[in-house]
């Protein structure tokens, strides 16, 4: 087991002329953590990350790899993996010697090198490929070269750059699957890059939330995901409904909900009885209805004139197959899935 | 299984494949003009005499004679001269026009390239006026005391080959400039990450895949150089002759048309073997290029 370090990212910024790509950004990492970036292109996180490793220096901020401020270290002191969103593997060299290349350049035995190579190669289950030239790998075999090659000189810290977004749907998934039990293997701290949602909510220990060159929020997949703390993240992270300030009563009749709320499409029920007393009831026409495999989208238009998304599993009873466009509908959602965005004003 | 294909279709694409080609025609027709017909008429005129009789005189007299050998000599060391001091000089120009900020590349690659726009004539004579004992160079030297005497900078082998690389220079540069601009910067980010120092990146990352432009860059050299004449015939003050120097003499001098044929077929031999090895040694590093890691 290597020896992995925690990560402090203390008030980096850094501007491009007027363009302010990272604004303040402070973020610990906990040694073994498997930590993912997530936002929309020109969010920053791909600049946090290049700071991370070196690439981009900061305007002003600090970071620490465990207690050591590599702030002003070059990159190739660093003692981090990085995999590339392209690979970056060395066309001119076989898969055996991208992967034995920093070893060499740690000047590792020859003998010694070849082994811990074809012990990484086995790891990412690339056995039987090591005399292969890299333009005779599929994109699944680069990126385990690409991964095999980040980790077989035993960095104290991983760092990844939207490493699947070349592949295939099928493909993504397993590799995610593979790349968070290598981590888990491996102990490695390990930060990663995406903007797919989906892929970080599965992946991570923890999510930040990037927009704008800010974090919006840190938190674990499951809070993030139910708890959103700002409008964007609660968008960003699904399909969310954000109710105005007093838009929404509860079901008993009771007061109007006076916070900004964020109902999940997949919260609704169409049938009262599954959600008891407490939640709130929406009533309005349906606009549209989408059938998307597990699911059913159905689009409302409440009377007030605000849109609402409906997602209802396609494997429940009955399903949505015979509602008719432009019938009334009453969604429900249970209490417990109506989230109050924290300080949001509409 | 086979599929049956409609002979309509088969037709349009062939009619497609012989327009395409037709394009080639007057390109075609010029290099055989003006390249393959002018060789014929070399190689057949190599074996007459004066009198228009057939021999191979020309070529006995010729190849006995010791100046064709020292030219031949004085060829092919310019050329590798040139060759040498164009990659030592310009790849690591190279490397720095491809890695400094796009508006930079673009000031600095308008100064390599200035040479090119301006007459080698000119710049041939703008070089002795520089290199020559009174010249600006030697002025300055004397000048500031760095040498007692000025320093022979001309009208030898060195002033003619410091003429050649000012011209070869920008032809050798714009290839490896070109294949070291295409490396993809995420591979030298990569090796820095893993721990390669600057000269470890440059040795196992950029030259490696520079190596095709580095290649075509010398072809270009060796085909100009080994055909030069103004160069050495301003600045080699006479004493720098190599095979073209020899033809145009033969010429001039004695009209001797059989004598400077065979010199040239001379220097076309040369030219195919260098071609040959070239393209060998290429052959050579694709077939190798995989399995070196070892920095």
């Amino acid at each position: 087991m290597m020896k992995s370090l925690s990560i402090t990212i203390d008030s980096v910024r850094k501007a491009y002329g007027s363009y302010v790509a990272l604004d303040d950004v402070s973020l610990g990492i906990q040694a073994g953590e498997f930590l993912t970036l997530l936002g929309p292109s020109g969010s920053g996180k791909t600049t946090l990350l290049m700071a991370l490793a070196g690439f981009v220096r900061p305007d002003s901020g600090k970071v620490l790899l465990g207690d050591r401020d590599i702030t002003r270290l070059a990159p190739n002191k660093r003692d981090i993996g990085i995999v590339f969103q392209n690979y970056a593997l060395f066309p001119h060299m076989n898969v055996l010697a991208n992967v034995e290349y920093p070893l060499a350049l740690r000047k590792t035995p020859r003998a010694e090198a070849r082994q811990r190579a074809f012990d990484t190669l086995a790891r990412v289950k690339l056995e039987g490929l090591s005399e292969r030239s890299i333009a005779a790998l599929s994109g699944g075999q680069r990126q385990r070269v690409a991964l095999a090659r980040a980790i077989v000189f035993e960095p104290r810290v991983m760092l990844m750059d939207e490493p699947l977004s070349a592949l295939d749907k099928n493909l993504r998934e397993t590799m995610q699957y593979e790349i968070r039990r290598l981590h888990d293997d491996l102990g490695i701290t390990t930060i990663y890059v995406t903007h797919d949602q989906r892929e970080a909510l599965i992946m991570s220990d923890r999510i930040a939330v990037m927009n704008c060159g800010r974090i919006q929020q840190i938190d674990t997949p499951q809070r993030i995901y139910d708890r959103p703390s700002t409008r964007f993240v609660a968008e960003f992270m699904g399909e969310a409904n954000i109710m105005a300030p007093g838009s929404v009563r509860r079901i008993d009749g009771s007061e109007a909900l006076r916070e900004t709320l964020m109902i999940r499409a997949e919260s609704f029920h169409l049938d009262a009885k599954l959600v008891g007393r407490d939640g709130v009831a929406l009533e309005g026409i349906l606009r549209a209805k989408a059938f998307r495999g597990e699911n059913w989208l159905l689009t409302l238009t409440l009377d007030g004139g605000q849109e609402v998304l409906v997602c209802i599993p396609a494997a429940l009873a009955g399903g949505c197959a015979e509602l008719a466009v432009d019938q009334r509908l009453t969604a429900y959602a249970p209490a417990a899935k109506v989230h109050a965005i924290p300080g949001a004003i509409a | 299984m086979t599929v049956a294909v409609d002979p309509a279709l088969a037709a349009d694409a062939r009619r497609e494949r012989r327009f395409f080609l037709s394009l080639s025609l007057p390109a075609l027709f010029i290099v055989g003009l003006a390249a393959i017909l002018p060789i014929l008429w070399i190689i057949r005129q190599s074996f007459l005499t004066t009198g228009g009789e057939y021999t191979v005189g020309n070529y006995e007299k010729v190849l006995s004679s010791g100046l064709t050998w020292s030219a031949l000599a004085t060829t092919v060391e310019l050329s590798l001269g040139t060759l040498a001091v164009c990659i030592l000089l310009g790849t690591p120009l190279a490397l720095a026009l491809a890695s400094a900020r796009p508006r930079v590349a673009n000031v600095l690659m308008a100064f390599v390239m200035l040479p090119l726009w301006t007459s080698i004539l000119v710049r041939t004579y703008g070089w002795l006026v520089l290199l020559r004992r009174d010249g600006l160079i030697n002025a300055a030297l004397t000048g500031s005391g760095l040498t007692a005497e000025p320093l022979p900078l001309v009208y030898n082998f060195t002033g003619t080959l410091i003429g050649m690389v000012h011209y070869m220079l920008p032809l050798f540069l714009l290839p490896v400039y070109a294949a070291m601009r295409d490396i993809d910067a995420n591979l030298i980010r990569a090796a820095a990450s893993m721990g390669a120092t600057l000269g470890q990146v440059v040795r196992t990352v950029i030259l490696p895949l520079s190596a095709g432009g580095i290649f075509s860059g010398s072809t270009i050299v060796f085909i100009y150089t080994i055909g030069f004449f103004i160069t050495p015939a301003v600045l080699g003050g006479g004493k720098v002759n190599p095979l073209s120097i020899r033809i145009e003499r033969t010429l001039s001098t004695f009209q001797d048309w059989g004598s400077a044929s065979v010199l040239g077929i001379l220097l076309l031999v040369l030219m195919a073997l260098i071609g040959v090895m070239f393209l060998a040694a290429r052959r050579l590093m694709t077939r190798n290029k995989v399995g070196v890691a070892h920095a």
